[in-house]
């Protein structure tokens, strides 16, 4: 499934629109509490557990947005944007939306410079 | 006699902290300045449409995600401006770093697909006060005709 966070998708015409699909996910940021006796606290730099722990947090979201496009019936999502949101007591929720389409590979007459184009239908 | 010895323990773990950290962020600084000249011949924008007189062949979502902590001397710093007022110019250093983190890693991924030019970027930014910052830097990566 093609995923893009413009409007169109280049090469492709979106033929028919099927709605808004989002997806989330919260993660718990104990930071304080997990590594408040860990090395990084005190020296700085990247946490990269919680990296980790973001990036697989942003795919699940990704995915569950996904899966409301398949079930849809579209073939790809346009227009994917991400916010994240402070939820009480040290959470946060990341929210993926966009609007799923059905999409078809442009005719290659019509792919190509403007100029070609002219020339060939005149 | 055991209070001295106790704030000259704090002040110590600060002193460590801060330095670590000053040489952590010289590397990280360091590290950055090597690998952003490798995704330089990508083209990077945040509007929203394709630049004129380029041909697009395809696009995909292309992200990049960092989590920075403050060293123990920064969250003191910081913890101090909360209390006085006034800008925390040194966490802004690392919402800075953060961001260049992110930013490169979005284009490192590109860069991986074969992409020259990434449209439509943008930022999220979530932070623990002090703490720590998280930067989502995300856009579309599209492959050109050349």
């Amino acid at each position: 499934m093609i995923v893009v966070n413009t409007e169109t998708i280049p090469g492709q015409e979106i033929v028919e629109l099927k709605g808004l699909v989002q997806g989330n996910t919260i993660r718990a940021k104990h930071v304080g509490r997990d590594i408040g006796a860990g090395l990084k606290n005190l020296v700085g730099g990247e946490l990269k557990a919680y990296t980790e722990l973001m990036t697989e947090a942003r795919r699940e979201a990704v995915r569950r947005m996904l899966a409301q496009a398949e079930e849809l019936g579209a073939n790809a999502v346009v227009n994917v944007r991400f916010t994240t949101s402070q939820v009480a007591n040290g959470a946060a929720e990341l929210y993926a939306y966009g609007t799923a389409v059905i999409a078809v590979a442009r005719p290659v007459a019509q792919q190509g410079a403007p100029g070609e184009a002219a020339v060939t239908a005149g | 006699m055991f209070e001295l010895a106790i704030y000259a323990l704090a002040v110590l773990i600060l002193v460590v902290g801060a330095t670590a950290g000053w040489f952590g962020e010289r590397r990280h600084l360091v590290g950055l300045a090597e690998r952003e000249p490798l995704v330089a011949g990508i083209m990077v924008t945040d509007l929203r449409s394709i630049p004129p007189g380029v041909e697009a062949l395809s696009g995909e979502l292309v992200v990049g995600q960092v989590v920075l902590s403050a060293d123990r001397g920064k969250q003191f710093v910081g913890g101090l401006r909360n209390l006085l007022g006034g800008e925390v110019r040194s966490f802004q250093k690392i919402l800075l770093r953060a961001r260049r983190e992110a930013r490169l890693r979005m284009l490192e991924d590109a860069r991986n697909l074969g992409a020259d030019l990434v449209v439509n970027v943008r930022f999220e930014t979530s932070e623990i006060k002090n703490l720590a910052a998280e930067v989502l830097c995300y856009g579309t990566a599209i492959r050109t005709a050349r």
